[in-house]
């Protein structure tokens, strides 16, 4: 999978969880269940989309590296 | 006959906006089903039926601002129409329901005085009855303008040159206040032409060119009176859809927040004003639980994980459960115990305020089971699609705000419960077990408690029984 392709997902995935926030607004290195505010049943979501749309396990074990997009996209680029 | 009135959704509740009926007179209604969609200070609510009978008349029009307890609907107990007169017993709908979607004359549908009691309006001749058939008028919809408010003629062609009312579905009816979109100039293509929610999006990317005409906002539209004229479809969206979209919306939002604010500062004040409250809390070890969590989690996909707070929600409820006298309610100068353990749980709204729907039965659900309700819980409160039930029967409240990183938190009764327990951030600590100091997962627990109802020690009771439940994760 591409960066792009993995950032496309998880732009998707936090779009479809918190339709309210501005996407543009969430920096590629801040933390975003601050920023956009996502609790755990909203991060829990989150992981649930991710890993259905980029066919990636991803465990619990593995939930630090998905704190800002750039590190998702790592994560998932590093996966698939 | 029995009247179906506006529920008390809450005891910050006075009044609700019926803004959908999802029956109309003839329908078959059974004890909880969803009725009607209410919307209240802080969300739609969709409600439920208290009795088993037919619809007869509607008495509240979509738009209509109704105080707790007044009339909605007259629900007839089934089988009450053999009395009804002979020669109308065989129209599908029932006879008086012919009055139900008369609609209010233009500014009456704020002035909430009970309706008189539903003469029998009828339909004068069957010839009227077959050219309704004919040109598709339900006679249900019909106001009768004849002698004894019969239906005649007249009324059925007028009826037909109105049209009839599109179905709507919810979620399209609010996108269209929002977005400003009159429903009359959207094409529904859900079944029996539906307008659903796609539709609307469709028409307003279809008018989105710039310059694009957008209906005039009505002259000092007042907010609280809905559209003048109640046969059109747009009734039920308040007269400022007619603004332009980014105008109505924003102003919408901030109307919403503010009463949110109110009925919220009312509930939380009289709690504070009524409320002997105390306050007990405790550090419970979470080791043996997240430990638990985390082998069981591996295994599982991720739609079936469950998150720390599923377990905290589980132990509370089972704990209140052993402790009665904690869960239930302080009426009328004294305890009277819930019928269940109806776990209300406190969500937090995006963009501002809260909601306390019940997660019914929480400690007879399976944590899978609990963990699944817990999620659609939220999912609804979120999309403003809970249901009235919900929002009434909670007999102890919890509040978690440990994803915001809080360490303990230490709330406000829900009046009339008497207890509300909070969970702060599960949180590693340094930790002294068997005589050995090492880093352990934490979580303060806080009761706040009504003191007229119960003394600390069974508050303490209470809280010793949720950390030692917690002790043994796999039991919960």
């Amino acid at each position: 999978m591409t960066p792009d392709q993995a950032r496309d997902i998880i732009i998707d995935a936090l779009h479809q969880v918190a339709p309210e926030i501005d996407i543009d607004m969430v920096k590629g290195d801040a933390e975003f269940r601050d920023s956009v505010e996502l609790d755990s049943l909203d991060f829990l979501n989150f992981v649930e989309l991710v890993s259905k749309r980029s066919g990636v396990r991803i465990d619990e074990d593995d939930y630090p590296e998905l704190a800002t997009v750039d590190s998702c996209v790592d994560f998932l680029a590093g996966k698939a | 006959m029995p009247e179906f009135t506006m529920p008390s959704l809450g005891a910050d509740m006075d009044e609700g906006k019926v803004q959908e009926w999802l029956v109309k007179p003839g329908d078959q209604v059974h004890r909880g089903d969803i009725v009607a969609v209410v919307e209240t200070a802080k969300a739609a609510i969709e409600v439920e039926c208290f009795a088993n009978g037919v619809i007869e008349t509607l008495l509240a029009e979509p738009g209509q601002v109704v105080p707790v307890g007044g009339p909605l609907a007259v629900i007839a107990p089934v089988g009450a129409f053999v009395e009804s007169p002979p020669e109308v017993t065989h129209l599908p709908e029932s006879p008086a329901a012919s009055r139900a979607a008369e609609p209010s004359p233009p500014g009456a549908a704020v002035v909430m005085a009970p309706p008189p009691p539903a003469p029998l309006p009828r339909v004068s001749s069957p010839l009227v009855r077959h050219l309704a058939e004919e040109m598709g008028v339900d006679l249900a919809s019909v106001r009768g303008t004849g002698r004894a408010k019969a239906i005649t003629r007249a009324d059925v062609e007028e009826a037909a040159r109105r049209g009839t009312r599109p179905r709507v579905s919810p979620l399209a009816r609010r996108l269209a206040a929002e977005l400003g979109v009159d429903l009359r100039d959207v094409a529904g293509t859900g079944a029996h032409g539906t307008i659903r929610a796609e539709d609307v999006r469709h028409t307003v990317q279809a008018t989105a060119a710039p310059g694009a005409a957008v209906r005039p906002e009505p002259a000092a539209s007042p907010r609280a009176v809905p559209s003048a004229e109640p046969t059109e479809p747009s009734a039920a969206v308040p007269s400022e859809s007619a603004a332009p979209p980014t105008a109505a919306r924003g102003e919408r939002a901030t109307d919403r927040q503010a009463a949110m604010r109110r009925a919220i500062g009312r509930l939380m004040a009289r709690s504070k004003r009524e409320i002997p409250h105390y306050y007990l809390s405790t550090t419970i070890d979470m080791a043996p639980a997240m430990t638990w969590l985390h082998a069981l989690n591996r295994q599982l996909p991720v739609s079936g994980r469950l998150v720390p707070a599923a377990l905290l929600l589980k132990a509370t409820a089972l704990a209140a459960r052993d402790v009665p006298e904690l869960n239930g309610f302080w009426v009328d100068d004294g305890f009277v115990p819930g019928p269940a353990v109806h776990l209300g749980i406190a969500i937090s709204l995006r963009g501002g305020g809260l909601v306390t729907p019940a997660l019914h039965d929480a400690a007879d659900l399976e944590l899978s089971e609990l963990m699944a309700r817990m999620r659609d819980l939220v999912g609804r409160a979120r999309a403003g699609r809970l249901r009235g039930s919900e929002l009434t029967d909670a007999t102890i409240t919890v509040t978690n705000l440990g994803d915001q990183g809080i360490e303990s938190v230490t709330g406000v009764i829900f009046p009339p419960q008497v207890a509300l327990v909070g969970f702060g951030k599960v949180v590693e600590r340094p930790w002294a077990v068997g005589g050995l100091l090492g880093v352990r997962p934490v979580v303060t627990v806080t009761v706040s408690a009504d003191h007229r109802a119960t003394d600390g020690y069974t508050g303490g009771r209470f809280l010793d029984m949720i950390s030692r439940l917690l002790q043994e994760p796999e039991d919960l």
